[in-house]
């Protein structure tokens, strides 16, 4: 195996190789919670609010994932500057992102997924919370467009 | 107007966007975790489809965080809808509604449009256009790039990862093209 492709197929796990029991969960749980309810109050899961942010009719949307980046940023860069631990004392780790032409090609594609479903992978969860069962469809289809793409990702230009 | 009523009120993006963004910071102080979703699509093909793709031979259980952390928000979702809901109709931009409504979308109670998704619309062309393959070009497009609006556009752009801003582009590209000149055809179905 190549290193690119190493490097494709470790996305999304992360580097910490510290063994968390179940109950260590909970508090991703709790945040994934606080995180919901800004996602249903803030109405970034309306696919309202994504067809005016393509539409440049609102800035609301432009204004959350600024304002999002601008915090992330800020807050990266303190903790690489004071070499900030984890609560556990762990050295706080973050791969790098390398580049290869999925970026672009599945990028596109998921704008326009994006654009068609109103929503990102976060808030298709979210939105089924808020009771649109059939979203439930949409998730499950986003996992069979995961699972095929694993299928088939030798295949594509990367 | 108490505090409850205050947060029932939709909120502004400049209390919105800062709050997602602590999340960054949160994560990966609790447990070296980079804020990402997507890959919670391929944590699950990993514990619940069984097949010979290496791909999705990993050990998924180390990641099982990411898995709690989408739970969540599916329970954030239900708080937010049932608990905390704003008792008004969701404000639409006029120009949006005016569009919309030439095609028939006219009930904007919901933050998903029922006239657009729900269960009797599925079988429709229209519908399965959105439901079944708008969900399936987000699965296949945010693995294909390696991450969606929160791996890439937050996390990776936090970082400075000059990739993520290659992806958020292409995802903004992405969308303008399918919402101003494709969508218009499908919403007419």
């Amino acid at each position: 195996m190549s290193l690119e492709n190493k490097n494709i197929d470790g996305e999304g796990i992360n580097a910490s190789q510290k063994k968390e029991n179940a109950f260590a969960n909970i508090k991703y749980l709790i945040v994934g919670i606080f995180f919901g309810i800004v996602f249903v109050k803030a109405e970034i899961i309306s696919w309202f609010r994504i067809q005016e942010m393509f539409h440049f009719e609102s800035f609301h949307m432009y204004g959350v994932i600024g304002c999002a980046v601008v915090v992330g940023l800020i807050s990266v860069q303190l903790i690489k500057k004071f070499n900030i631990k984890t609560l556990d004392g762990e050295k706080i780790e973050i791969q790098p992102k390398t580049f290869n032409k999925g970026q672009i090609y599945g990028g596109l594609m998921f704008g326009f997924g994006w654009a068609i479903t109103g929503a990102c992978p976060g808030p298709l969860f979210a939105q089924i919370g808020t009771g649109a069962t059939v979203i439930v469809v949409t998730l499950l289809s986003a996992i069979a467009g995961t699972w095929f793409y694993g299928l088939i990702k030798d295949k594509l230009p990367h | 107007m108490n505090i409850l009523e205050i947060i029932k009120e939709p909120w502004p993006w400049y209390i919105a966007g800062p709050l997602i963004g602590l999340t960054v910071p949160i994560l990966l102080i609790i447990g070296n975790k980079s804020f990402g979703i997507s890959s919670s699509l391929r944590h699950i093909c990993a514990a619940c489809i069984p097949t010979n793709i290496s791909f999705f031979k990993y050990d998924w259980k180390k990641e099982s965080w990411n898995l709690f952390f989408v739970l969540g928000i599916f329970f954030g979702g239900v708080i937010g809808a049932y608990f905390l809901s704003n008792p008004n109709p969701v404000e639409i931009a006029p120009e949006l509604s005016a569009k919309l409504a030439t095609y028939g979308i006219t009930d904007h109670t919901g933050l998903v449009p029922l006239q657009l998704f729900s269960w009797e619309s599925l079988l429709t062309l229209r519908g399965f256009i959105m439901m079944v393959l708008g969900g399936f070009l987000v699965g296949f497009g945010t693995r294909y790039a390696g991450g969606c609006t929160s791996g890439h556009a937050i996390m990776g752009l936090s970082n400075l990862q000059w990739p993520s801003l290659v992806a958020t582009i292409c995802f903004m590209i992405g969308g303008f093209v399918m919402s101003l000149l494709i969508l218009p055809y499908i919403l007419s179905l």
